[in-house]
């Protein structure tokens, strides 16, 4: 860390093979599939699918308890955003995720979540 | 649902939001964008890493070359509470030019963004409003400032920077909470004014 409390951006690491192990070597999805900010949770009355790997077994603990949005999943459980984001898209297509708040697809903006910020930031700080 | 959490589930958002949102702190590098964050966030700032995703698009080309390294990029982001329903994520994003993949995933869904200047530094913010501008985000220019007796004044930054007249120029600490709110407040004011 520097003064400004932050390190520097770019860290060259070797462990992009660790990725590709956890990930099967499969492409990693988009962000127009589990968008940086969708919340998500674990859907009530799920097992925990036989043979899951360390890393489904740490999502499945963290998401049992609440909801979180995949950046913080990605955060607590140390895994890259790409990783976090295959492995909860694939929860979530056997139906053992749920999302909630997923944001339009397309980069419109809308006036009225604008409106909402504004009023929540005022009646915080205003 | 349980509203009688302990501590240890307090990292949680709550079951009653719907609707979260995203902004975006960008700004060259240690201009403070981790600081602005923490001033703000509910939670202690969480970071994360964003593998370009060149290498990860190309995954065969490592099968001959196991040790070959991949550029990571890191991501610092707080969560502010708006509403009941409503969430606000702030994310700090690197400004480097050679993170296009990564600004295209951070802009996609974001209301807008918040470029914090270093007014000692001001070249360095030139590629900054660049990416900005080329992922079509509107912003605001908060003026990291440490030093009550600014070193800019007002006119002197937008000229440098080649601003509209529109674009909000916001002196502000980013140690300092109620300074960092004063200038996300003043980029979502813009926002609104921008919003059709």
């Amino acid at each position: 860390m520097n003064a400004h409390g932050e390190e520097a951006p770019v860290t060259v690491t070797s462990d992009f093979v660790r990725s590709y192990v956890i990930t099967g070597g499969r492409r990693l999805p988009t962000a127009d599939d589990l968008s940086l900010h969708t919340l998500v949770t674990l859907a009530p009355d799920r097992e925990l699918p036989l043979g899951a790997s360390p890393e489904v077994r740490a999502i499945w603990e963290l998401c049992g308890g609440g909801y979180l949005s995949v950046a913080e999943v990605a955060a607590h459980l140390s895994l890259p955003v790409g990783v976090a984001r295959l492995l909860l898209t694939d929860l979530f297509e056997q139906g053992h995720l749920l999302r909630r708040a997923a944001p339009p697809r397309a980069p419109s903006v809308d006036r009225g979540i604008i409106e909402k910020v504004l009023h929540g930031l005022e009646s915080l700080y205003g | 649902m349980d509203s009688n959490r302990s501590t240890a589930e307090t990292i949680y958002v709550s079951d009653a939001v719907t609707t979260t949102a995203k902004i975006l702190v960008v700004g060259h590098f240690a201009v403070g964008k981790t600081t602005y964050i923490g001033s703000l966030s509910e939670i202690a700032p969480l970071r994360t890493e964003e593998k370009m995703t060149q290498a990860s698009a190309h995954v065969d080309d490592l099968k001959g070359a196991p040790d070959k390294v991949t550029t990571t990029v890191a991501l610092d982001f707080g969560r502010l509470t708006l509403s009941d329903e409503l969430v606000l994520y702030l994310f700090g994003t690197p400004g480097q030019q050679r993170f296009m993949q990564l600004w295209e995933d951070m802009a996609r869904g974001a209301l807008g963004a918040l470029l914090l200047v270093d007014p000692s530094r001001l070249a360095e913010t030139f590629p900054v409003i660049d990416l900005v501008e080329k992922y079509g985000l509107e912003y605001a220019i908060a003026v990291n400032s440490f030093d009550e007796k600014a070193e800019f004044d007002e006119d002197e930054i937008r000229e440098a920077l080649d601003l509209l007249p529109d674009t909000p120029v916001i002196y502000c600490d980013a140690r300092d909470q109620k300074s960092s709110a004063r200038a996300l407040i003043a980029l979502v004011q813009h926002l609104l004014t921008r919003a059709a």
